[in-house]
This record gives C-alpha cells, sequence and structure tokens, in this order.
C-alpha cells in the first residue's frame, strides 16, 4: 500500500456496507410510508440517494472518531450505529426514541457511537467539528472529526469561518460537502460563484479540495480514507465534495417538481445501491448474494418499524428533563 | 508586624486570576479568543495567561465568532472546558446561533447524550462612552433562552468565585463581565474561593426599601444607599450576581422586611431581566408589597455616544435616589 491509496476492500466487506445502505433506504422509505400514514409527525428529510456517503465515509472513520451532521441526517446517523428502530420511534414520537422523542427526525443522535448530532440552522454544526478536532489534538488523541452538510451551507459565514480556523489550527477534521444540486428549491449554481460550492473554496482557505463521486460507495470510501490519513497524520483538514441528489425533495411538503425530468432520469440510473451492486458483481459476489443482502436490510427495517410502532409514546413529563447536566430544569434557587 | 489589611485587587486582574486558578487545577480548562494570548485581551483582562499556561492552553483566534462559539462547543462536547472570550458583549449578536440554538438545546434535543461545559466570556455594559455598538447590556438576550446559565459579578472576589463555579459547571455559563467595573477595586479572594451558582448576596442591609441590582448596579445601587442614608432611608441591597439560577428565595426574604422593591438593571427597560424578577413578586409575593414594584432600566433607545447623553439613558446614582424617594412616599 502506498501513501495516498487505499488498498481494495474484500467482497464480503463491501457486502455488508451494501447491506448497511440498503437499511438506511429502506428506513427512509419506511419514514415516508409512515409519515403517509399519520404515524410520522413534525417533517422529514430524506436521505435516500446520499446512502454511499454515509457508509464510505463511516467505514473509512474509526469508532471514536467524531461525526456531526445537518437536519438530513437519518442516514449518518444510522450508517454511525444508530438503530433504524431508535430512529423510526424518534420520528413516531415514542419514549424508545434516540433522543427520548425530544430531538425528532432533524436531530438525530447516536453520541456513543461518536455520532455527536444532527444540527438543523444551516452551516452551524461545522465550527462544532472543528471544536472536537481541536479537543482531539488537544488530548493528544489521533481521533478526527467529520462534518456533512450540504450544498447550501458553503454560503453561509459559518462554512468560511470554521475552514479557515481549521487550516489556521491544523484540525483533523474533514468537511463532506453532499451536493445534491439544490440548496433547497434553487439550483446551487444560480446562488453561488464557483461551479464547485465547497471544493472551490478550499483552496481560499488553505487546503485541499476534492470532488468525488457521491454515488460510488468505493470512491467515497477511497477518497475518505485519504483525507481521514491526512488528519490523523497532523496534515490538516479537507474539504471533500461528494456529488450526489436527493430521492425525495427537499422535506416532506416538497414534491420536487422544480429539477427536469431527464435529470431525474440521470440520476435514478445512477442510484448508489445499483452502483454498488454493480461493483460487487465485479469484486465477485452473485446476484443472489446481493438479493440475499437486500432481504436481510428489508427485515430489519420491517422489524425496527414494527418494534417503532408497538413502542410507548413520551411521556409528557420527559419535556422536564435534560436542560441541565443534573437531568432537570430548574431555573430558580 | 504582619499588615492585616485584606489586599486589594482590581476587578479586570480578579478576572485573570479566576481563570488562571482553574488552568492550574484542571488540565482540561483552554481558553481561545480575539488577542487573547501573548496581547493579554483588548480589556486585559487574559494578562498573564499565555506566559503561564502557553500557546497549549491559550488560543488567540481570528476574528470569527461563530467559529469560536463552535469550536468551544465541540470542545466541550468531547471532553475539554473550554472558556471562550467574545470581546465585547454586543459582538455576541454575530454568533447568537451558537447561545439562542446550539449550546442550550444540544443536551436537551438529543436526549441528554450530549454534555456542554463550557464558559462564554464577554465584556458587557456602559458608562465608557463607546457608542452603540460596543456599550450595550445585553444579559437580557441571554434570559431569554432556556438552558444557559448567566453570570455577572459586581467585584473582584466575586469574578474569582463565580468564574470557578462556571469553569467547574457542567452547563453552558455566559459570564458578563462589566466594563465599568474593569478598574474598580476589592478584596482579593482567598485561595479556593468558589461562590456558588444561584446564590445572591445582601451587599447591604437595610429595611426601607429592596434594591435588587446586578453587576455595575450594585456599587451605583451601595453609592444611593449611602446618599439616602442621609435622608434617613433604608436601603436593602441584593447582589443577584447570576440570573440564572434566579435567587429570588432571597429577594422574597429582604422583601418581608422592606415590603418594597425597586429594580435597578442597565438593560433597556424593554424586555430587560427586572421584569422577570418584577412578574415573579408579582405572582408569588403581592401580599407582602406596601408599594407598586419599581424598574430603573436603560431608556428604550440605543447607547448615545455623548457621555452627557449616555447619562441620560443608563442607570445613575441620581436616578436611582429620585425613583427612591418616590416609592417611599406612596
Amino acid at each position: 500500500m502506498t501513501e495516498g491509496t487505499i488498498e481494495r476492500v474484500a467482497t464480503s466487506t463491501l457486502l455488508g456496507w451494501y447491506e448497511q445502505m440498503a437499511v438506511i433506504r429502506g428506513t427512509e422509505q419506511a419514514a415516508h410510508d409512515l409519515f403517509m400514514r399519520g404515524l410520522v409527525k413534525g417533517t422529514t428529510h430524506l436521505a435516500a440517494g446520499h446512502e454511499a456517503v454515509a457508509v464510505g465515509a463511516s467505514a473509512a472513520l474509526r469508532p471514536d472518531d467524531y461525526v456531526f451532521a445537518t437536519y438530513r441526517g437519518h442516514h449518518h446517523a444510522i450508517a454511525r450505529g444508530a438503530s433504524p428502530e431508535g430512529c423510526l420511534a424518534e420520528l413516531m414520537q415514542k419514549a424508545t426514541g434516540v433522543c427520548k422523542a425530544k430531538g425528532g427526525s432533524m436531530h438525530l443522535t447516536q453520541a456513543d457511537h461518536g455520532m455527536l448530532g444532527s444540527y438543523a440552522i444551516v452551516g452551524a454544526h461545522l465550527p462544532m467539528a472543528g471544536g472536537a478536532a481541536w479537543s482531539a489534538k488537544l488530548r493528544g488523541t489521533t481521533q478526527v472529526a467529520v462534518a456533512f452538510f450540504g450544498d447550501g451551507a458553503t454560503n453561509i459565514g459559518a462554512f468560511h469561518e470554521a475552514l479557515n480556523l481549521a487550516a489556521v489550527w491544523k484540525l483533523p477534521v474533514i468537511f463532506v460537502c453532499e451536493n445534491n444540486r439544490y440548496m433547497e428549491y434553487t439550483p446551487i449554481g444560480a446562488v453561488t460563484a464557483v461551479p464547485n460550492p465547497a471544493a472551490d473554496r478550499a483552496a481560499a482557505n488553505g487546503m485541499p479540495g476534492v470532488l468525488v463521486d457521491g454515488n460510488d460507495l468505493i470512491a467515497v470510501h477511497d477518497t475518505m480514507g485519504s483525507a481521514v490519513q491526512r488528519a490523523r497524520a497532523g496534515d490538516g483538514p479537507t474539504v471533500v465534495e461528494a456529488l450526489t441528489y436527493r430521492h425525495f425533495g427537499h422535506s416532506r411538503t416538497d414534491p420536487a417538481t422544480y429539477r427536469p425530468a431527464e435529470e431525474v432520469e440521470e440520476w435514478m440510473a445512477r442510484d448508489p445501491l445499483i452502483v454498488a451492486r454493480r461493483t460487487l458483481l465485479e469484486f465477485g459476489a452473485t446476484e443472489a448474494d446481493v438479493d440475499a443482502a437486500d432481504g436481510r436490510a428489508a427485515d430489519i427495517v420491517a422489524a425496527a418499524s414494527q418494534a417503532a410502532q408497538a413502542a410507548p409514546a413520551a411521556d409528557p413529563d420527559e419535556a422536564f428533563t435534560d436542560v441541565w447536566a443534573d437531568g432537570g430544569c430548574a431555573w430558580r434557587t | 508586624m504582619a499588615d492585616l489589611t485584606p489586599s486589594t485587587v482590581t476587578y479586570r486582574d480578579a478576572v485573570a486570576d479566576g481563570i488562571a486558578r482553574e488552568l492550574r487545577r484542571d488540565p482540561t480548562v483552554v481558553c481561545l479568543g480575539e488577542d487573547i494570548g501573548k496581547a493579554g485581551g483588548v480589556f486585559k483582562t487574559t494578562v498573564g495567561l499565555y506566559d503561564e499556561f502557553g500557546a497549549e492552553r491559550i488560543w488567540d483566534t481570528p476574528i470569527s465568532e461563530q467559529a469560536i462559539m463552535g469550536a468551544a462547543m465541540g470542545a466541550a462536547m468531547t471532553g475539554m472546558r473550554p472558556v471562550a472570550e467574545i470581546m465585547f458583549s454586543d459582538f455576541l449578536a454575530c454568533c447568537w446561533d451558537y447561545l439562542a440554538n446550539e449550546i442550550p438545546k444540544a443536551r436537551y434535543m438529543t436526549g441528554g447524550q450530549v454534555t456542554v461545559p463550557l464558559v462564554v466570556r464577554t465584556a458587557n455594559g456602559g458608562g465608557l462612552g463607546f457608542g452603540a455598538q460596543h456599550s450595550q447590556s445585553v444579559e437580557n438576550w441571554t434570559l431569554t433562552v432556556p438552558g444557559l446559565k448567566i453570570v455577572a459579578p459586581s467585584n473582584p472576589s466575586d469574578v474569582v468565585g463565580l468564574m470557578a463555579s462556571a469553569i467547574r459547571s457542567d452547563d453552558p455559563v455566559v459570564f458578563f463581565e462589566h466594563k465599568g467595573l474593569f478598574a474598580s477595586k476589592g478584596e482579593a479572594a482567598p485561595p479556593g474561593h468558589v461562590v456558588p451558582l444561584g446564590q445572591a448576596r445582601v451587599a447591604r442591609e437595610g429595611s426601607d426599601v429592596t434594591v435588587v441590582a446586578l453587576a455595575a448596579t450594585v456599587p451605583l445601587a451601595l453609592s444611593a444607599a449611602d446618599e439616602l442614608s442621609g435622608e434617613g432611608i433604608s436601603l436593602e441591597v441584593i447582589d443577584l450576581r447570576c440570573l440564572i439560577p434566579l435567587d429570588m428565595a432571597t429577594v422574597f426574604r429582604s422583601l418581608e422586611k422592606t415590603s418594597r422593591l425597586i429594580v435597578v438593571e442597565e438593560n433597556p427597560y424593554q424586555g430587560g431581566w427586572g421584569a422577570t424578577v418584577a412578574s415573579i413578586v408579582a405572582d408569588e409575593g403581592f401580599e407582602m408589597l406596601d408599594a407598586p414594584v419599581r424598574r430603573l432600566a436603560a431608556e428604550n433607545v440605543p447607547l448615545p455616544f455623548a457621555d452627557a447623553l449616555e447619562q441620560r439613558v443608563i442607570p445613575t446614582v441620581d436616578k436611582l435616589v429620585e425613583a427612591v424617594r418616590r416609592l417611599t412616599s406612596y
């Protein structure tokens, strides 16, 4: 293995990653279906189509590394070990939700797996990821931190402040942009001065910016692997811009009619699960192997959905816990 | 012969002393902010820290308030106890997202999965002729957000004791240092001095009127008390020290004696913290009162530059004396 290259993963490993992608896809579909049945309230920002970014990046990380995600973050929570049941239960306002039904779809968190939260104010978590990386550096560990964010976040101030500080302090952080071409409803290209909203801004902040096919699991994994190596070695931050596409609209209420049909068709043909299946066959897996992974994923999601639906609703008194570190909410003495 | 007079220090030096004591006792404490390192801070409140603790503990940042707050938050979530400086409290608006949406909510919205033990220090308040964007008292901004503890000391000893509690707190604390007090002097804090959060202090005992004050309005109230004592009016001055946790028990104990309350606050009347104190007294202590609750706050205009105009807007000793006279004659 030479510097900057990643060893080819074993077929069985790749099959495991594929299955994880299929679990995420199934969970997103379940979230959508449960919403349509009135069992999921509020809103959702589904990540179907983005699975390869989450799973490929996560596979390049250690269990003790840190991940910060956005309100479109179901895939990152699951990729970092949150259970589909806990996530769906959270969406359904159940006591067994990963955040005790106090977070909801936009704030899925699995801190014991280093997934330190999903943040719904665009760009706010980039400086936090820098802070977690700074902490790793101060404590003398070789942990890295990753911030996942959308293309829309590249035009907010916190993005630019975070990149500059990370470079100046040479922090072990990777800024991963999931560029799905639309900030919300507006094409990112219509509101951004450079063609590649994240990668093109990297040089201005003294760090490499790398473009990668975000629907190609292996490409994401290998690109992240190099960035993670660089960060662990103390060589500083990297911007990775992963080109991908959402299968649903921006949020629950958005049918995404602003996207040209031929564009949607082109990207659906490049569905990350289709790409990964093709790669698996090239790696020597059989169609039956991949179908079996799909079957296992479907079983996991079905069981998760059933268990989440059967779980007790959140206790209203839970509203008064977890404000302070002592577990309570007292504001007077 | 030993000098038995307690040594006096400035409020400014007490800030650096308070931080240094915690840096010495806990290796996870780390400071970040603009010009806080070799420069010692624009208000000289971090003088000596860089020399004693070095670049690994005292980090100079760019002018990036969002990056400062975000970095502090991320570090706090992962095992450190950051002390972040936002140079002027007016600049909290530049990183308001972190105080309004991120830091106070992370623990709650994750169902208690993360803790954010950090301190945000900031120079607050007027009286120095810095104009509309560098003179505000904005402690009321933070009071609007559940999930933040709010500290505003009035004297050097409390600066040290409250700094210890703030840095040791597992909850996020916003620590307002009053610009108008930096040069003021008071007793030095003894070794190991810790003042718990949420414990108000009776700064002067009295029997006729309770004055609830915070930070710079505490010495202001004490001056008014001196002046009014000559007229036979006895003020009890309560230094709240913290807005959250809010020590209303001490306020009520005082009202049992005085039955008259005036709150003196430097933030604007509209939305000022005194309104919260007054509403609690109205709700829970109405029968204790012999007169309406009065609030002396800043006028509802931006802070003007000229001394004469600024004094017209913010609370002064003369205004408090006059307000107390009116209240006692009710």
